[in-house]
């Protein structure tokens, strides 16, 4: 701890080249919100700390094939304060506004979130549902990933040593579509996710869903991407029996533990709920139908 | 250990400070600076005293590097006043009661202040949201909620 | 708003109490510029940082510090041997008795850890980061031992014994064997068997409670500063630097007169900041290193380490005629105490019917140790926790026999010559009064919607006076320095100002109110029980009257009159009597700026023994809203009725009845204690200890009653504490109007709301 060194590379380059610096203990530094806590807490005692807030591009909101490259370092309230971003992907937008309190909101970043991997960060099931890929760069180049192939367990990704994720992609949609997330926390704001759940979906001419997709978080040990949920929802109006076949399918995904924040009943019993009033509120935003339940806050 | 040197600006003034790498701003404001107006709270994001402005933008600076503030503009607790003038929001904690202990107050302020250069109109809800990583164990909130929106009708009537 | 009833008239009208002045200290603390216990810095100053057992029970076998004395930048390692092993001896600390063995074992661990975070070892370091190193190098070699959390499982046969010569006390024979029971107490009147033969209904319930932390701000924080020559300065965030002094000076072995402690600015306390943790620790280390030694704790730490309210399980039968007229009150209560003995089971004991008038009362406490934190003062300790109990089923009887809940608390209600379980008759008090504006009010009678539910409950609190001193000096141009024992913790500088103000007759802002250091006045019992507004007000008003005494014998001789031909009005001495009229009136100014030539400088002292503290009673309305998808409470809407006595300066009484409302809200839904099967605290920081945030809850109206406490000289009752007692009862009864199921555990998490409501549709 004594020797921690703090590095802001001003390239991918030079920052690959910190991170890949052979036998060393290294951590990202983008919004810090994690990552200061566990330094306080003595959790993690890295060598380097590598600050990616200088690197070009990590800070910038890219319009891209009619969807979104969001850098690494881009802020939680900098996404909000994005006047597109929110109007293509309102479910994302809220989700990631659900990260912590206004304060963290000034520095909390996607990527941040994705990379903790913890099974009940809030934006993650949103970006999932969102299909969203991030870019993997590391000595060998660069690859793209489905965020749900990122976490791999609780505080465990699929990145190799060296390897850090540089954006996020949220892609383009088709007409139609609305997205939502939800999360239930004992308290109004600056608790963790109890359960979350996030809904993409579209509708046809005729308001029969003909796509979707469902993400859960704080289910199982990573957040889920949930295809049997996503399937109670395509070919139906999205009308009640849907809406129950959505709750139970959600539910029956659950791989939950008891802890500190919720039981394994309890969590089983409100993804469900969630799922459902979430897949209420994208359906109504696919329909055009302003939701007086949409964002938390 | 090697120290890093920092050149920043805090409240206006320039100003030149060495830290540990895993000091945070918050650290090097108190312990370094002086500026104990930013309380720790939890060292951990979860109670908003530490609050300080970043570039603009509200932070807690025990989630901050010390380092990170290089080329950056910090706005404490103690810059919030003009001279002999105290800010508005701080005349009106003083009015309203806001305050019992006073140690989240300062975060209060700072987090209430740049609420409404973004928002001079906010609703009751939105200041309590945009608030809710302020924690006071005193108040309830009643009091603070209050003087926020009063403060916010007064300034925009001027 | 708030609104105001006055149900005495008022003695005369007042200038100044009742009216809302910017608080003396208010600048300070909106710029930043006011010095808590971890503002403070000194010259050549250290840093300490405490070693904590990772086991909530163990043997300390050995502890050797010989790796981190040798690091460099260690200044002084300190474990219990540095700290004389006290005798028992109990003294007062917050409103509970202390034991200085104990407080010493607390401290800094002796023979054995009682819980996880008990201190055991300290260092002192040039450096945080040196220190915390030096924390790590620290070898203890611990025997684990098998530990008790929960406090029916403390009681049970073969229970690990926390100390192994804790014979119970208060029952008769005494028992041969140690167990975790410390204490019995039992208080009662009449016959309950009667009683309940009496009733047409009777109710019988069980109740439990979790620990829940006062969870003030700021963490605790001291430096201390030990000079070769044995004298020592503490500069520390508590609720009475003097207990402070006190403690230190047993704990270290030193003449009270060689410490000075100065109060800190206090970022909150709640009962939580009356006992010592660091501040022994950090002279013990200054003294070792002969520099100055900050500390302050972690949330973590504060957590871990230091006393939240106890929690219990409870048993409580009332019984009642079918007219609504209560027969018997049962209670048998058992607290947790955390690791040493003297929880709140006395006043939790004594409280629980004060809100009726019975004629048969049983109240059975047991104050029980466990592996955790030595609970600590919290608001009205242990008179929310029962009272929360007593109060669910008296609205249980209510909606049984159909009647208004009010009107069943009207029925029964406490009032001026009750005489109480726990022995004094009632003097005036104002229950009925805030009954009766809850009845008015227009919250209780809005309709609600789906789903929702709304609560009644009252609340007790005793309120203290206690020894206190104060001293008024008249400045050279008639201004004063008004010198008050009390930290203040929430704006008594401006209420004890106001009062002297009003005593004087003299504006409020040619008062300085300033809370003096211990060795500038004498003793003063700390800054809680509701007292510090009480007590200065008594102390305030005889320094105030002395120095006038004074001043009217200075203006005596300067018009060479008799003493006794000077009255006092308005902040100036009149000639009276035959004199009247023949001199202008001198003022405070002209009376100070000849004092030393009519006999020197002009004073007023006071030190007293305050008594006469006024009960106080609360009546809270609560709406609460339940998701029944999600068990979520939603508190819609609150109100706060309270007898003040007098208000002094009505924002912050009304502040109290918020704050303290809101903490009530906290404990009810989502405050918790979470420990895991081995034995660790798994929620000590504020991400999952969840008080209330903005977000969270409604605006809290409050309604002040002002029934004049006669033994006041301004009518004050004190007001902190009794504001949390009833906010628990009364979401519970909100609760089971919106659901119909009666909980009985606290707090109401949705989890366990959500089980109730599936369990009760047959899910």
């Amino acid at each position: 701890m004594a020797s921690m060194r703090y590095e802001r590379p001003e390239t991918i380059d030079a920052a690959v080249a910190l991170l890949a610096g052979g036998p060393t203990r290294t951590r990202v530094l983008a919004g810090g919100t994690d990552l200061l806590v566990q330094l306080r807490s003595g959790m993690i005692e890295p060598d380097v700390v590598v600050d990616i807030k200088a690197i070009p591009g990590m800070r910038t909101i890219t319009a891209e094939d009619g969807g979104f490259r969001i850098g690494a370092a881009v802020a939680g309230s900098e996404l909000k304060e994005h006047p597109d971003v929110k109007q293509l992907w309102p479910g994302v937008v809220e989700a990631v506004d659900l990260i912590g309190s206004t304060q963290v909101q000034g520095r909390c970043t996607m990527v941040g979130n994705l990379c903790n991997a913890s099974p009940a960060a809030d934006s993650v099931p949103a970006m999932i549902a969102a299909a969203a890929t991030v870019c993997v760069v590391g000595s060998g180049g660069t690859r793209d990933l489905p965020v749900e192939d990122v976490v791999t367990g609780p505080g465990k990704t699929s990145l190799a040593d060296g390897e850090f994720i540089s954006w996020v992609f949220l892609p383009s949609r088709p007409a139609r579509s609305g997205d939502a997330y939800l999360r239930f926390i004992p308290r109004t704001e600056m608790d963790i996710a109890v359960v979350g759940a996030g809904v993409s979906l579209t509708l046809g001419e005729d308001g029969t869903c003909t796509a979707a997709r469902v993400g859960l978080g704080a289910v199982a040990a990573t957040p889920l991407l949930v295809p049997d949920a996503a399937a109670a929802l395509v070919g139906t109006k999205i009308d009640d029996a849907a809406l129950e076949n959505l709750s139970a399918a959600a539910s029956a995904a659950c791989r939950p533990i008891d802890d500190k924040r919720g039981t394994i009943e309890y969590r089983t019993r409100v993804a469900g709920v969630l799922a459902r009033r979430a897949a209420i509120i994208a359906r109504d935003r696919a329909k055009g139908i302003a939701s007086a339940n949409g964002g938390a806050h | 250990m090697a120290k890093i040197h920092v050149t920043t600006e805090i409240n206006g003034d320039p100003v030149e400070f060495l830290c540990e790498p895993e000091q945070t701003l918050l650290d090097v404001l108190r312990d370094e600076l002086y500026l104990t107006g930013s309380k720790e709270g939890c060292g951990s994001g979860d109670c908003g005293a530490c609050s300080v402005t970043l570039d603009g933008r509200l932070v807690c600076s025990c989630l901050v590097l010390g380092a990170e503030a290089e080329g950056k503009r910090v706005e404490t607790i103690e810059g919030m006043a003009d001279g002999d003038r105290l800010h508005p929001l701080q005349q009106k904690f003083l009015e309203h009661a806001a305050l019992q202990c006073g140690v989240c107050t300062p975060g209060f302020l700072v987090a209430a202040k740049a609420l409404l250069e973004k928002n001079p109109d906010p609703s009751e809800t939105e200041v309590r949201y945009w608030l809710a990583g302020n924690l006071c164990r005193c108040t309830g909130y009643d009091k603070i909620v209050r003087a926020v929106l009063d403060t916010a009708s007064d300034m925009r009537g001027s | 708003m708030a609104t105001a009833l006055k149900f005495d008239k008022p003695e005369g009208d007042y200038q100044w109490i009742g009216t809302r002045p910017l608080r003396p200290d208010g600048v300070d603390k909106v710029t930043g510029r006011a010095k808590f216990g971890a503002d403070m810095a000194l010259p050549d100053m250290l840093v300490g940082k405490v070693l904590r057992s990772p086991h909530p029970h163990a043997r300390i076998k050995k502890i050797d510090t010989s790796k981190a004395e040798a690091l460099p930048g260690v200044k002084a390692v300190v474990t219990a041997v540095d700290f004389k092993e006290l005798p028992h001896e109990l003294s007062l600390a917050g409103e509970m008795p202390i034991n200085y063995r104990d407080v010493g074992r607390n401290v800094m661990a002796r023979d054995k850890a009682l819980y996880e975070g008990h201190a055991v070892a300290a260092v002192a370091a040039t450096s945080a980061s040196i220190a915390r190193k030096a924390l790590k190098l620290i070898e203890v070699d611990y025997e684990v031992l098998p530990h008790v959390i929960e406090v029916m499982d403390a009681v049970k046969d073969g229970a690990p014994i926390l100390h192994e010569d804790l014979i119970t006390v208060g029952v008769e024979p005494a028992p041969t064997k140690a167990s975790n029971v410390a204490k019995r107490v039992e208080f009662a009147i009449g016959d309950i068997d009667k009683g309940f033969a009496e009733a047409d209904v009777v109710v019988e319930r069980t109740f439990d409670t979790k620990p829940v932390h006062q969870a003030y701000i700021e963490p605790h924080a001291c430096v201390a500063s030990v000079s070769e020559d044995g004298q020592a300065e503490l500069f520390v965030s508590t609720q009475g630097h003097f207990i402070v002094r006190a403690h230190c000076a047993k704990l270290l072995g030193m003449d009270i007169a060689k410490i000075r402690v100065t109060a800190a600015e206090i970022g909150g306390g709640f009962g939580g900041k009356t006992v010592v943790y660091l501040e022994p620790v950090a002279l013990m280390l200054s003294k070792k290193a002969c520099r100055p030694v900050k500390m302050q704790m972690s949330r973590e730490e504060v957590f871990k380490a230091t006393g939240p309210t106890s929690g219990a399980h409870m048993r409580i039968k009332i019984g009642a005629t079918r007219d609504g007229r209560i027969t018997a009150g049962e209670a048998e209560l058992y607290y947790q105490a955390g690791a040493f003995p003297g929880g709140p089971i006395g006043p939790g004991a004594m409280c629980a019917f004060a809100p009726y008038d019975l004629e048969n009362v049983k109240t059975v406490g047991f104050d029980i140790v466990t592996n955790r934190p030595k609970v600590a003062a919290y608001r009205a300790p242990g008179a929310p926790i029962s009272e929360y109990a007593v109060e669910s089923v008296v609205d249980e009887i209510a909606k049984t026999l159909e009647i208004d809940p009010v009107e069943l608390r009207l029925k029964n209600a406490a009032k001026e010559g009750t005489r109480t379980a726990y022995g004094p008759k009632f003097g005036k008090v104002g229950l009925v009064q805030t009954l009766e504006a809850a009845k008015a009010h227009e919250h209780y009678n809005t309709p609600l919607g789906p789903n929702q539910g709304r609560g009644v409950a009252s609340g007790f609190w005793f309120n203290i006076g206690g020894e206190t001193s104060a001293t008024i000096n008249i400045n050279d141009d008639g201004t004063i320095t008004l010198i008050q024992g009390t930290p203040d913790i929430g704006g008594s500088r401006a209420s004890n100002a106001m009062m002297a103000a009003e005593a004087f007759g003299i504006d409020y802002d040619k008062v300085r109110p300033i809370v003096g250091d211990t060795s500038a006045l004498g003793f003063t019992f700390l800054t809680g029980g509701s007292r510090a507004t009480l007590a200065n007000g008594v102390t305030t008003r005889e320094a105030a009257n002395n120095a006038i005494t004074e001043m009217c014998k200075r203006a005596a001789k300067m018009w060479e009159i008799p003493e006794d031909a000077v009255k006092w009005e308005n902040g100036h001495a009149l000639p009276a009597g035959d004199n009247a009229g023949k001199f202008e009136p001198l003022s405070m100014a002209q009376i100070a700026k000849m004092a030393p030539k009519t006999g020197g400088p002009i004073a007023g002292h006071a030190h007293i023994n305050v008594q006469g503290a006024g009960p106080s009673f609360g009546t809270h309305i609560v709406d609460v809203e339940v998701d029944k998808e999600t068990g979520k409470v939603d508190i819609l809407r609150y109100t706060v009725i309270q007898d003040a006595g007098r208000a002094v300066h009505p924002s912050y009484v009304e502040g109290q009845y918020q704050g303290g409302a809101v903490q009530g809200i906290g404990w009810a839904l989502n405050e918790e204690y979470i420990y895991g099967e081995d034995g660790k605290l798994q929620n000590a920081g504020f991400l999952d200890y969840r008080i209330p945030v903005a977000s969270d809850v409604p605006m809290i109206d409050t309604v002040i009653v002002e029934c004049t406490n006669p033994s006041h000289p301004y009518g004050v009752r004190g007001v902190g504490e009794t504001p949390i007692v009833p906010p628990m009862a009364a979401i519970s009864n909100a609760i089971e109007q919106a659901t119909g199921i009666r909980f009985t555990e606290l707090p109401m998490s949705p989890p366990k709301v959500l089980k109730a409501l599936d369990e009760a549709n047959g899910g």
